[in-house]
């Protein structure tokens, strides 16, 4: 081979074997699944690989499905929303913390996310029961008389999830106040501009896209959870991951089950390009 | 604190508790002598601790899963670094599909891809076996170890491997000598950000781990779902402890805001 085309050949020599494992073990099974929510199934006579429309019609008409894809995504979007507000100050905050304090903080806000999303599920459990600490402490100063139903509700659910992935929000937008250039605040500082101004005309328009990308990570991440939603959650109260587990493990019809799993898959992708799309067009030139 | 004002202080207080506080209450419910989810009000007892040594599907799903951990991110590791170099380092048709296509498994729900390996290792007959385990794992975690190489394999000078080249050294002596030395951090970070990605994956491994082979965050999660008791929480106590060893060892050796936060700069 002359050494152009040598040259030319490497990087298909380079990429070769991660692209065969990806198309084998990637797209081939996600082909699987998305013919697999086309087939029959039956109590009795299992999968039957025919062509039919059933599950789709199934998903699309019920409202059991449209009931928990909802409950879904609202979740996801209070979620979203709980991270942005604590997390964006809470990543300012650590922004403007000396090193050595910010590198002991960062253990507090990066060390959960090693942590298995099972233990600390379990943690939110053993806090929000009906004998756990926050309502025992609720109860202890006065404000409430009863304990407060967390478990098996929405609510627990997003208090769960929202320290699952608040970390994720915080590097997001933290990445983004690293490259704010800290004399432009100054300058604002300077020419008499008050906290509430700088805020709004100076650092939020620059951290906006680090807030956004946030966003699409922890609003992805939350809808489509498991862990927390099935351990916080219980049976009683699913969501689109708990549903098509349910489907796969328990009543085993397998075709209904990929039906939910690809309909979440294309919901959420649908969702991702699209809030990406908006973003690149609206920050093209910050993201240059 | 340097700069901030007592608001900010009090918020930054708060919202540390808020991290924390789960993984606290599991630590010191895990130490109760009661046979009962309660705070240990009598003093401590290593009691549930023990009571582990009497599970040994718990121990067996611990050692699997650091099995699990550790080959599917070599493996990962493996495919990554070649891959990242030529992403790297070459224009060539198909680039940004092919990135792409690696990076897909950060953006695909880990439930529908438990779902796909369910339905393929079913049909190939690799179901319930640890087979295919290290291969879903190795898709789920390459994105983790293919970013960390590449931030590192864009910031090569390649003139010093042109010289090593005239020098007359041949291909595999250049990679060997001049090119994984200088990309190191980055396939160390990388590998270490597989694996734990590995350990910690229970949504796509619930769907596909049999009574078996079962890592130990799928094995805790089952458990769970049964039933809440101080036993699990000494296990989950025993994996907060090892996490915390772990991170502590991490800081220490690369700095957690490099691994997480400034990859571009490795």
């Amino acid at each position: 081979m002359s050494p152009a085309a040598s040259e030319r050949a490497a990087p298909y020599w380079l990429t070769g074997p991660a692209l065969l494992v990806f198309l084998g073990l990637v797209l081939i099974p996600l082909g699987m699944t998305v013919l697999l929510s086309f087939y029959d199934w039956g109590q009795y006579k299992g999968i039957v690989p025919e062509f039919t429309l059933k599950n789709w019609r199934e998903v699309a008409t019920d409202s059991y499905f449209l009931e928990i894809f909802l409950r879904t995504f609202r979740i996801a979007i209070l979620v979203t929303l709980l991270s942005i507000m604590i997390g964006v100050p809470e990543a300012y905050i650590l922004n403007r913390m000396s090193p050595g304090w910010r590198s002991m903080c960062l253990l507090a806000v990066i060390g959960p996310l090693l942590v298995s999303v099972v233990a600390r599920t379990l943690g939110w459990a053993l806090l929000l029961g009906p004998n756990g600490l926050v309502n025992q402490g609720l109860i202890a100063i006065g404000l409430i008389g009863t304990p407060l139903e967390f478990m098996f509700t929405e609510t627990g659910v997003v208090v769960a999830l929202t320290h699952v992935l608040i970390p994720f929000m915080i590097l997001a937008v933290w990445a983004s106040l690293q490259r704010l250039d800290p004399q432009i605040e100054n300058a604002a500082s300077s020419l008499g501009a008050g906290f509430v101004t700088i805020w709004r005309r100076v650092i939020l328009p620059q951290i906006v896209p680090g807030i956004l990308s946030g966003s699409i990570i922890v609003f992805a991440l939350a809808a489509s959870a498991f862990a927390s939603p099935a351990i916080i959650g219980g049976r009683r109260l699913k969501v689109a991951a708990t549903l098509a587990y349910d489907e796969f493990l328990n009543t085993l019809n397998w075709p209904l089950g990929a039906a939910v799993a690809v309909l979440l898959l294309v919901a959420l992708v649908a969702i991702i390009v699209g809030s990406n799309r908006l973003i690149e067009r609206r920050y093209a030139q910050v993201f240059e | 604190m340097t700069r901030n004002g007592p608001l900010a202080c009090a918020f930054h207080l708060a919202f540390i508790v808020f991290m924390l506080a789960p993984l606290a209450i599991v630590c010191i419910v895990a130490f109760t002598p009661e046979g009962y989810l309660s705070l240990p009000t009598r003093g401590p007892s290593l009691r549930w601790f023990k009571a582990i040594l009497g599970y040994p599907e718990f121990l067996r799903a611990f050692r699997d899963s650091l099995w699990l951990a550790a080959l599917s991110s070599t493996i990962a590791i493996g495919l990554a670094v070649p891959a990242a170099l030529a992403i790297a380092r070459y224009r060539f048709p198909g680039r940004e599909a092919m990135t792409a296509l690696f990076m897909s498994p950060l953006m695909v729900p880990h439930v529908v891809l438990g779902i796909a390996f369910l339905r393929f290792f079913t049909q190939i007959g690799l179901s319930g076996s640890f087979t295919g385990l290290v291969l879903s794992h190795v898709i789920v975690i390459l994105p983790f170890a293919l970013r960390l190489v590449l931030a590192a394999s864009y910031g090569i000078d390649r003139r010093i491997e042109h010289a090593a080249t005239s020098l007359g050294a041949g291909t595999a002596t250049v990679f060997r000598r001049i090119t994984l030395p200088l990309i190191l951090p980055g396939v160390v970070s990388g590998w270490l950000l597989a694996a734990i990605n590995s350990f910690d994956e229970v949504t796509m491994t619930v769907f596909i781990a049999s009574p078996a082979t079962t890592t130990l965050p799928v094995r805790m999660f089952l458990y769970i779902q049964d039933n809440i008791d101080p036993l699990i929480a000494a296990v989950s106590a025993c994996l907060i402890a090892l996490t915390a060893l772990m991170l502590l060892a991490l800081d220490r050796l690369f700095g957690l805001d490099r691994l997480f936060v400034g990859t571009g700069k490795g």
